[in-house]
């Protein structure tokens, strides 16, 4: 178990206890949530649930960056953000998520602008089973970036 | 004035003559005249609610899209407790165990049916399988797709859950699940199109009450589900935003 301490995008900081173990994506299933335009969680389903390991009353009215996981770059939620939020587009790419136990799972997330009589209300999340070979291509690619993120 | 109701062309056979009662019930309950037309194509039938000549209709969720966001169509019910699954199948005795057995270059068969085939293709990404890598063998409805796998000219194929289970006993001992899908919210709903709109909320009380009748429950059971529940069109807007994220 290591303790880290992690810095979000918005620059809060909070500490978590890490371990090496990592989950398995529920074969067949997608994990749904949903935000409000400041990425307040207000939806999410079962799986959603099941894989952060939150009750989901731990869940509902938090922020979404509460899965946040240490090896992830902020510039990857950067280009989130900017993508769905600034530009109204469609944002894909490869996450590494933390659970509330401090073990983790990979997914293959893709976030939309939920656009209601042509205004954003929020933004939908779904999240499907990621390939092994993205996964170890985006495991490298990550770490260089974090690295550089450290050294700024 | 008579209007037009149709089906998604992915309905089972089974149901053609529960379609034709559910119509008959409709036009009693709301004294209005409806012609149901069904089609075996979606090209086909697209091009006729392109051309305006659609006013209800029980849509693959697919075909929502176009048919809420560009033609005006309200959501109004959907079947209660029967999402669209994916399943994936390959023949019993192969060696593949699951999605990542699957290798580039395999053949995949499915029937014409968008949902369920970019279900599919979405359950294929973990063995880093696409369209682009994969030969697909087109199938007009999925006991052909069964033939392929029985065939073993198509190492897997791609199913809707109501058709795979609605399978006879003897298809189904010749093939064998690997993977199904459990998205929940993806499901056919019913829309009424711009021509009916004022009569829009009485078609839903009436589709909501229909399983409290004995009749009406009879009919539904001919359709091969127990109640229409109700769909919103933040319901529908949210499924269309869900199937966009699926889309690539």
């Amino acid at each position: 178990m290591t303790k880290v301490q992690i810095n979000y995008y918005d620059g809060s900081q909070s500490e978590k206890t890490l371990t090496d173990e990592e989950i398995p994506f529920p074969e067949g299933k997608l994990i749904v949530s949903r935000t409000d335009t400041d990425g307040i969680i207000t939806h999410c389903n079962q799986a959603f649930v099941d894989m952060s390991g939150f009750e989901k009353d731990e869940l509902i009215g938090q922020p979404h960056c509460v899965l946040r996981h240490p090896d992830m770059p902020s510039a990857a939620f950067k280009d989130l953000w900017d993508t769905v939020k600034d530009q109204g587009k469609k944002w894909r790419g490869y996450v590494k998520n933390l659970r509330k136990d401090g073990s983790f799972y990979w997914v293959y997330a893709v976030v939309v602008p939920n656009v209601r009589d042509g205004k954003t209300v929020g933004f939908a999340s779904i999240r499907r089973k990621p390939s092994r070979t993205k996964i170890n291509e985006l495991t490298e690619t990550y770490k260089a970036m974090l690295a550089e993120e450290k050294k700024a | 004035m008579t209007y037009t109701m149709t089906v998604s062309p992915d309905f089972s056979p089974d149901y053609i003559a529960g379609w034709y009662i559910f119509n008959t019930w409709l036009q009693k309950k709301t004294g209005e005249g409806i012609h149901l037309k069904l089609y075996d194509s979606f090209d086909v039938q697209r091009k006729d609610i392109i051309d305006d000549k659609i006013d209800l209709i029980f849509a693959n969720p697919y075909e929502a899209a176009m048919l809420i966001r560009e033609k005006g169509f309200l959501a109004i019910a959907a079947p209660a407790d029967k999402p669209d699954e994916a399943v994936i199948c390959v023949k019993d005795d192969s060696d593949i165990q699951t999605v990542e057995d699957l290798k580039e270059n395999c053949t995949i068969a499915m029937a014409d049916d968008p949902q369920v085939n970019s279900v599919g293709m979405i359950m294929l990404e973990p063995a880093d399988l696409n369209a682009k890598n994969i030969s697909i063998e087109k199938q007009k409805n999925y006991v052909l797709v069964a033939k392929n796998l029985i065939n073993e000219t198509a190492e897997a194929g791609f199913f809707l859950l109501d058709a795979y289970d609605n399978m006879s006993k003897f298809v189904k001992s010749q093939i064998r699940p690997i993977i199904t899908s459990e998205i929940s919210v993806i499901r056919h709903i019913f829309l009424v199109g711009p021509k009916l709109s004022n009569k829009a909320e009485d078609i839903r009380a009436l589709l909501n009450d229909m399983h409290n009748e004995d009749k009406g429950l009879k009919i539904l059971q001919s359709l091969g589900f127990e109640a229409w529940e109700n769909q919103t069109q933040e319901d529908s807007e949210f499924m269309l935003d869900l199937i966009d994220t699926l889309s690539d």
